[in-house]
């Protein structure tokens, strides 16, 4: 198989996206937990994440986080073209720190909930959760 | 401005001093990513609401920050103890300025 040198050009610039967008997910991600830690150390688990493994229609996920102790509970959409979900931020009256809400994945990837504990540590989880038809429209 | 905006609260009428009790929410809203495109092709601006707050006699149960992520219909299901007779108040506020206020009065048992 012979390639031109358009088409060799043209293959090496799209593998070279390739390898570049996943990075770039990451980053708005990365960002958006540091500014809500304020680049402060998460600890794994300690965070309850309840999502679909399997959305048939990303445009209504129902998610539910929870953590005990949390005074905040952010969710981020990692495949999403803007991670930020919601922050939940939870009162005095606050019965658990629980919350259920639907949100929107644009395709298969990864869910994110990182809480802020009463003491000021963080701790994030995370679940992947597989859409079949995305829900950002087009 | 979103047309048709409905709150629908679902909370129990009366509650025991402590009970915590769970409270849902939804609200009637298209809630406008600002990713969609017409049949044009232009992008359909972004509209949705943005902050959610839950309110008993004042003091904060919780305060939700949305972003555009959040469902069409915005729904939300949460937890609050109750200490007291009194209201819980709702609000919704939306990207163009408008609020949407609901209050469910609460008794005790």
């Amino acid at each position: 198989m012979d390639f031109t040198r358009r088409e060799t050009m043209a293959i090496t610039a799209g593998a070279v996206a390739l390898t570049v967008l996943p990075f770039r997910a990451n980053a708005a991600v990365d960002d958006a937990i540091n500014a809500f830690t304020g680049g402060a150390d998460v600890a794994d688990g300690g965070v309850d994440l309840d999502a679909p493994e399997i959305a048939e229609n990303g445009n209504t996920v129902p998610v539910t986080v929870s953590a005990e102790g949390a005074t905040a509970i952010m969710v981020l959409a990692a495949g999403n073209p803007t991670p930020g979900v919601a922050t939940f931020k939870f009162g005095n009256l606050a019965g658990s720190q629980y919350a259920s809400t639907r949100i929107r994945l644009a395709g298969t990837q990864d869910v994110i909930a990182v809480a802020q504990m009463a003491d000021g540590s963080f701790a994030r989880t995370s679940k992947e959760v597989k859409v079949t038809i995305g829900g950002c429209g087009g | 401005m979103a047309s048709g905006v409905r709150p629908r609260v679902k909370a129990p009428k009366s509650a025991a001093a402590g009970d915590v009790v769970t409270l849902k929410t939804l609200i009637s809203h298209p809630m406008e990513s600002g990713q969609r495109k017409d049949s044009n092709g232009n992008t359909i601006p972004r509209s949705i609401i943005n902050r959610f707050t839950c309110e008993f006699n004042g003091t904060t149960i919780i305060d939700v920050t949305m972003e555009p992520a959040i469902s069409t219909n915005p729904y939300f299901e949460f937890e609050a103890t109750i200490p007291e007779a009194g209201d819980l108040q709702f609000t919704w506020y939306d990207d163009d300025g408008s609020v949407y206020e609901e209050t469910k009065s609460v008794a005790m048992a």
